[in-house]
């Protein structure tokens, strides 16, 4: 066993592509382990599928955070203020208990942010509590906001306040709230934003014992998180993670099922003979002759989407392909050979011949060829999605791609979306037909030198 | 030379009478190969499209066609024929109904599908295809032939092009650098293959951000620029501008592994005991790839044109797609995306005839230069 350990790492001194992509597989592996752990199935598809609630503080469009480190000119970050003891002061008085909650942040950037949004979380039994919001400039100037009753949960889009920008209807509260006085409404000058210190103040009136509310302000900027974010507020990174198991798991198991199978039915039809190896060829050419994608495209229209529909298609079609032919010429070969012929004379059944002799006896031509055929699926998968036939609710790589490909990230400059699913697509792609092919060369000793 | 005199054909070719006697039997085998291929492969396309109608028709979709098509044919009429026109619209539609009903039975739409999928498989196998629901030719009209075959050859023009140039660049650089096995351009062919495991469209959408989005030098997708060029010259420079992206995506996606395979293929067979005579001899590098390395790998090198090819069919439909290609593949794109259930069945029929097509020309070719049936071959020996 050491005697083999120390052979191998021998071999693999010579082969560094080998160490280098099974690095690559082992860390996708990982992440994959780490995605299903820390995001459990359920949470990962409803996250995927989440409606405006489960987003709301997350922005549209937005690149990953580390990007700015690249950038001369920063992008507003995205952040989420919570009320809490410390930015809130409480009075209580006669009738009523007050609280008033200051958010304040500093704004150092040079362009505006996408969306202001104050939420809401009240808490009472008969009478609604009250609330008056005012926005602080750095330069001292006061605006009233929002004036009235809460309800349990109650969002208040700053953004789309129309009592806010009534002077100059075409540019919008976040940006007329954020910019210097002299250059809103002003002929063709651009708004400039006021740099500096702004605070938030909300000043709430409850009137029940036991009556609360809780509220956070969100700014919504162009970067977010690890990966930023897409069109419909949704984080990326759960795409990215939960796309690794999803992908290598469909590479492997239509790879498994195709190769392995068709591996099978090569030697079985080879030994065999006859009518059953003319049956097994007849079939070869007449699936040669289907269209595979069209096919993949009409039980995706007309059935399911399902990716393990696609899954059982895919196998289906992918037995009886060339490959067949080729393994079918290898194990013509082996049949005629000495070693099988004293098989057959000790009594061996035809299993045994199959399956003990005939097939590990080309499985080293197999292990190449599975190995590199894993990223066709890898890539199938993302083909399906860019065409819309994506499975409905798991977050993978290819709808990712596909969806930031339908929302035009290409033409207005969202690189980002398109090359976090594109990379790690390329990755896994790579890595493995790396792999694969460096195993050839050491599984057929004919290239060898090659 | 002393020695060529001694090649069966040059030998025979002193008589001409002799050798054309000779020909004949082989033309009669090559025309018998030719006509049982044929035979053969009209078979597997009635039993490919035949798998193809069960698999579209289990949801019923190819019996909604034809319903909706005589609905069509039958409102059409009853619009057109000024009988109908001062009737109540109640009593119209009646009659309508009551004339629908009529043509389904008369069709046999209310018989089981068995017997009626052999019917279906003429009418796709003739190209009976039917009318589309939504979608329309460019002429307007709303036959899924005419809509099919107008897309027929701008999908050709692109990838007739594709795959002739990754067929030929790939088999001459792999000669080339099977010649200099080695070398660094050799070993970085080696490197590169890996590169094939990503399809063409994937290197596209990566081209368009560099070269459509970033540097702005070359258009996003499409065939032609928005105002058609008046000259045919500047008609043919827009397309050839707007072909660059996708042929250097496909270049990208499927030379490196024809590179790699073909050369790793020259090599095995550059090192056979015949070559080392023949370079022993002192003939001519040009004389020994030609006769000695090319000539028996051809039969090899064609098989892979031919799945090359069969591949390319399939794979337009998404290149073509994150092009805006209009050919026949994008067709099918839109097709989806709009439910056109007729459009769809008569694309996969029409996949399955190019298939078809390409598989019997290849065979031809195929017979003409493999050794084996070689014409005349068996004559002259």
């Amino acid at each position: 066993m050491k005697k083999l350990f120390k052979r191998l790492i021998s071999t693999l001194k010579f082969y560094p592509t080998i160490s280098a992509s099974s690095a690559i597989i082992l860390a996708l592996v990982g992440i994959s382990l780490y995605a299903v752990i820390s995001i459990p199935y359920g949470r990962a598809t409803e996250l995927w599928r989440g409606a405006e609630e489960i987003w709301s503080d997350t922005p549209r469009f937005a690149a990953p955070g580390w990007t700015n480190v690249f950038r001369s000119e920063k992008l507003p970050e995205t952040f989420t203020i919570y009320s809490s003891e410390e930015n809130s002061v409480t009075t209580v008085k006669e009738t009523s208990t007050e609280v008033i909650t200051e958010y304040t942040f500093d704004y150092q950037y040079n362009t505006f942010p996408q969306e202001l949004n104050l939420f809401f979380d009240a808490q009472y039994d008969k009478r609604q509590p009250y609330a008056a919001v005012t926005w602080i400039r750095p330069d001292g100037e006061e605006v009233a906001m929002y004036k009235g009753a809460l309800r349990p949960s109650q969002r208040y889009p700053i953004s789309q306040d129309s009592n806010l920008n009534k002077d100059t209807p075409a540019i919008p509260p976040h940006i007329t709230l954020l910019a210097v006085s002299d250059t809103i409404g002003v002929g063709d000058v651009e708004p400039e934003v006021l740099k500096g210190e702004y605070t938030l103040r909300v000043r709430i009136l409850t009137f029940e014992d036991g009556s609360s509310v809780s509220s956070r302000f969100t700014l919504y900027g162009d970067v977010f998180g690890l990966a930023g974010t897409d069109h419909r507020r949704r984080d990326l990174t759960i795409a990215i993670l939960w796309g690794t198991p999803i992908a290598l798991l469909f590479g492997l198991c239509a790879t498994i099922g195709t190769s392995i199978l068709t591996f099978i039915i090569a030697a079985v039809g080879t030994w065999y003979g006859g009518w059953l190896d003319a049956a097994i060829q007849r079939i070869t050419e007449v699936n040669l002759m289907l269209p595979f994608l069209p096919i993949l495209i009409m039980v995706g229209t007309f059935y399911s989407r399902s990716i393990w529909v696609m899954l059982a298609v895919i196998i289906a079609l992918g037995i009886f392909t060339a490959a067949i032919k080729g393994y079918r010429a290898m194990f013509l070969q082996v049949k005629s050979a000495p070693y099988i012929e004293a098989a057959r004379a000790y009594g061996a059944s035809n299993m045994r011949i199959v399956f003990r002799y005939m097939i590990p006896r080309i499985l080293p031509v197999l292990v190449p060829t599975f190995v590199t055929g894993i990223p066709a699926f890898v890539f199938l998968e993302a083909s399906l999605s860019v065409l819309g036939l994506g499975d409905p609710v798991l977050p993978t790589w290819g709808k990712v791609l596909s969806e930031a490909y339908a929302g035009g990230a290409l033409y207005r400059g969202y690189y980002y979306w398109v090359l976090e699913p594109a990379i790690m697509l390329m990755i896994t792609g790579l890595a493995f037909s790396m792999l694969g092919f460096a195993l050839d060369r050491i599984f057929n000793p004919r290239l060898r030198g090659i | 030379m002393a020695n060529e005199a001694a090649v069966p054909g040059l030998a025979g070719s002193a008589q001409p009478k002799g050798r054309w006697a000779a020909l004949f039997p082989a033309l009669l085998k090559f025309g018998r190969y030719t006509l049982m291929r044929g035979i053969a492969l009209l078979i597997t396309v009635c039993i490919g499209v035949y798998i193809s109608i069960w698999i579209a028709n289990m949801g019923g979709y190819v019996d909604n066609i034809r319903i909706a098509g005589i609905t069509e044919g039958v409102a059409l009429s009853f619009r057109g024929n000024p009988l109908y026109q001062d009737m109540a619209p109640s009593e119209r539609q009646r009659l309508m109904q009551v004339e629908i009903e009529r043509q389904i039975r008369r069709q046999g739409l209310d018989q089981p599908f068995l017997g009626r999928s052999f019917g279906y498989l003429f009418d796709a196998l003739s190209l009976n295809l039917g009318r589309a629901e939504v979608m329309s030719s460019d002429t307007g009209s709303k036959n899924v032939r005419t809509i099919l075959l107008e897309r027929l050859p701008v999908t050709l023009v692109l990838f007739g092009t594709a795959n002739l140039l990754t067929f030929f660049l790939g088999v001459f650089v792999a000669l080339f650098l099977s010649r200099r096995y080695g070398s660094i351009a050799d070993r970085a062919s080696v490197a590169l293959a890996p590169l094939s495991a990503a399809p063409p469209w994937f290197y596209g959408i990566f081209l368009i951000l560099i070269f459509a989005s970033v540097l702005g030098i070359l258009p996003y997708g499409g065939m032609i620029d928005a105002p058609v060029p008046e000259t045919g010259l500047g008609r043919a420079l827009s397309m050839m501008k707007h072909m660059i992206l996708p042929l250097v995506a496909w270049l990208i996606a499927t030379l490196p592994i024809g590179v790699y395979t073909r050369r790793t293929f020259f090599l095995v067979y550059s090192s056979e005991d015949y070559v080392e005579l023949a370079k022993a001899k002192g003939l001519k590098s040009n004389t020994i790839e030609r006769r000695y390395i090319l000539r028996p790998t051809l039969p090899t090198i064609v098989t892979q044109f031919a799945f090359t090819l069969i591949f390319a069919w399939q794979g337009a439909i998404i290149t073509e797609t994150v092009f805006s290609w209009p050919g026949l593949g994008r067709l099918l794109f839109q097709a989806i995306g709009t439910f056109e259930t007729p459009v769809i069945i008569g694309s996969v029929v029409i996949f399955a005839y190019l298939l078809a097509i390409s598989v019997f020309l290849l065979d031809i070719i195929y017979a003409l230069i493999d050794p084996r049936v070689k014409l005349g071959a068996e004559g002259a020996q």
